[in-house]
């Protein structure tokens, strides 16, 4: 199913922090929200999962107005992995992952049997069925976060928002990671730090840049020397894998720049 | 970590030499699924350093919520039959089957039966009340603070309560209210603390966990000084000694009279937070995970906030400040059963409903005739336990 972001701007205490902002996700596409720290891009998909309200603009789901609707219904069609990373209650995964039927349950209903088998398979599908009576606590944050993604299936989404999902992941799990929400053959929202995995992983990049969209396409169109020097300040080099021939980059600081 | 890495790398050594298994899942030709598949493939892949593996910390809950039913009924009548008076069990249970069922008793036995009906079986059931409402608001407040060390006291709340019990105590105000004077004077100023810290916490973005434990225990501190200097400022000593008692928690004052109102605000309390139960899982995840999974985490929290005050004022009001309970059973329970809010609440207020009455039957019996202050005996308790809880968390969560 499509997401479409229209307009959406964001004031929090006299701030723009997100500026017009207008992009989207056609059915079953990969697409990443890059920029630098500061850029919007958290508060922007803050938006869209409902933990922020946009102070104008809309995002629409299968040109449903998402804000329109309750944040259970909402829940239903979109699942998120925002950035918290609480450690004080030692909840086991099978718990963590139960969480993701909470939209579909009403307060005291019983989890039924549809439930268990939705949560059970998508522990399996993240090949992470053994873990289910770890601790999550005791997870390492490769398997932490595969376990996200598991709740995030179990809620049945048609859209998967993903706040930095390969933060502090060595580069096996980033890998496993963006290939895991590729799989699953939802359209995906995410933003990403990493350029090198965008221009691999993404069918359609957005750049964002103090709150603002400055280019939109695939990786190899929009990820030029050019804007990567003006947005995010570095020089650029733009190489072929050496495999599959995807643009891949290598960067250092502009020599004119001080390193300060 | 090191121990880690190398189990990864030996897991990737497996993986390679098992990479037909990867056909499988239909994507063999994605690099990527080879780190997928290995992992998925290692069923018994060994747990970090010190974490150890699964706890076995899952006691059936049938049965555990049976036995605790059960235990409460025996406490019941413990606390009903124990004491300094000298009465054989037979006529402790003749009595209670005669208070339960309206039957007569002798002219003669009237002074014992009232001992054991009137004086003991009330406050034994007003322990049980007041445990029960603690706990459970403990397990609500740790949620909804998000800190494994928060209270139902941390809100400030019974500080609050105090001010107005004391003032009565001491000073004698609302004397016309005469027996009813404590308790309405405690709940009152625990409300009227519930609004002061609401104000104070409150920010445009709703209530933040750290800025509610802050202001909670900058109001603590800032009416535990009123409460002092009334302490210090009274004539009688007397006064200050039942204001000690009061601060540290006395079920000496019960009677049947003070039980529907506590009962009524603990049941309606534990009702909110049952219908709530699966929320509070997803808020104890974070206010962006909540959000994402359909919880609107400034409501609840407003939700919780009301019925945490709310309770915390009436069981306060008619108990005293007692410590430690709403701390340590949630924490226990946890160890039983899990962090999972269903069970949490199901099995925490029984738990603490069953603690309470023991602890009140100790207060009265160690130095009988003369009574110790409940909040003395759960801090003897409480502390060791809380030790070993310290530790134990240090172990199971080492490295995080």
């Amino acid at each position: 199913m499509r997401i479409d972001i229209d307009a959406l701007t964001v004031d929090i205490a006299g701030a723009r922090l997100v500026d017009q902002v207008t992009v989207g996700a056609a059915d079953g596409q990969l697409v990443g929200l890059v920029g630098p720290n500061g850029s919007g891009k958290s508060t922007l998909l803050r938006c869209v999962y409902r933990a922020l309200r946009p102070s104008a603009g809309a995002v629409r789901i299968g040109g449903e107005d998402l804000h329109a609707l309750s944040t259970r219904e909402s829940a239903r069609r979109l699942a998120a992995l925002p950035q918290d990373a609480v450690a004080e209650f030692d909840f086991t995964v099978a718990e963590i992952v139960a969480m993701g039927r909470l939209p579909h349950q009403g307060p005291v209903a019983r989890t039924t049997d549809e439930d268990r088998r939705l949560c059970a398979d998508a522990l399996e599908g993240v090949g992470a069925g053994h873990l289910a009576e770890r601790g999550f606590l005791t997870l390492s944050g490769g398997e932490r976060q595969r376990v996200l993604i598991a709740r995030a299936l179990a809620q049945q989404p048609r859209v998967l928002v993903l706040d930095e999902p390969t933060n502090h992941l060595d580069i096996a799990h980033q890998l496993e990671v963006l290939a895991l929400v590729r799989s699953s053959g939802l359209t995906v929202l995410t933003a990403l730090h990493d350029l090198n995995l965008a221009a691999l992983h993404c069918d359609l990049v957005h750049v964002i840049d103090s709150g603002r969209i400055v280019a939109s396409g695939a990786p190899h169109t929009v990820l030029t020397t050019e804007l990567l020097a003006d947005v995010f300040g570095v020089r650029a080099h733009r190489v072929a894998h050496p495999g599959t021939g995807a643009l891949q980059l290598l960067f250092d600081l502009p020599p004119a720049r001080p390193t300060s | 970590m090191d121990c880690e890495k190398a189990l990864r790398g030996a897991a990737a050594v497996r993986g390679r030499s098992s990479s037909r298994r990867r056909t499988a899942r239909g994507e063999s030709d994605r690099p990527v699924a080879t780190s997928l598949d290995r992992i998925s493939s290692e069923p018994s892949r060994p747990a970090r350093v010190g974490t150890g593996s699964a706890p076995p910390r899952r006691v059936p809950l049938p049965l555990l919520l049976t036995s605790l039913c059960l235990a409460l009924s025996v406490s019941l009548v413990c606390g009903a039959g124990l004491g300094a008076s000298g009465l054989s069990w037979a006529e402790v249970l003749r009595y209670l089957w005669a208070g339960l069922t309206g039957g007569a008793i002798g002219p003669d036995e009237v002074p014992a039966y009232t001992i054991v009906w009137e004086l003991r079986l009330s406050r034994a059931v007003l322990a049980a009340v007041v445990g029960a409402g603690l706990s459970a608001i403990g397990v609500a407040v740790q949620a909804m603070v998000r800190n494994a060390l928060a209270d139902p006291f941390v809100l400030g709340i019974s500080s609050g309560a105090a001010v107005g019990a004391n003032a009565v105590l001491i000073f004698g105000v609302l004397g016309a209210l005469g027996i009813w004077a404590l308790s309405t004077a405690a709940f009152l100023s625990a409300l009227l603390a519930m609004v002061l810290v609401y104000a104070v916490a409150r920010t445009e973005r709703g209530l933040t966990p750290l800025r509610l434990i802050l202001t909670g225990t900058a109001m603590y501190y800032g009416f535990s000084a009123v409460t002092t200097f009334m302490v210090f400022a009274a004539e009688r000593g007397e006064a200050a000694r039942s204001a000690m008692m009061w601060l540290l928690g006395s079920l000496s004052g019960a009677n049947w009279a003070a039980v529907p109102i506590a009962a009524g605000a603990v049941l309606a309390g534990l009702a909110h937070l049952g219908w709530s139960a699966r929320r509070l899982n997803a808020l104890a995840m974070g206010d962006e995970t909540a959000a994402a999974l359909g919880v609107d985490p400034g409501r609840l929290r407003k939700e919780l906030f009301l019925v945490s005050a709310a309770v915390t004022g009436a069981v306060v009001a008619v108990s005293g400040a007692i410590g430690f309970v709403g701390l340590m059973v949630p924490h226990a329970v946890r160890m039983l059963v899990g962090a999972d809010h269903r069970r949490l609440l199901a099995v925490a207020p029984l738990t603490g409903a069953v603690l309470l009455i023991w602890v009140d039957i100790l207060s009265r019996v160690v130095l009988a005739p003369a009574e110790l202050p409940v909040g003395v005996l759960t801090a003897v308790i409480g502390v060791p336990c809380f030790i070993l809880l310290m530790r134990r968390r240090a172990y199971s969560f080492g490295g995080i």
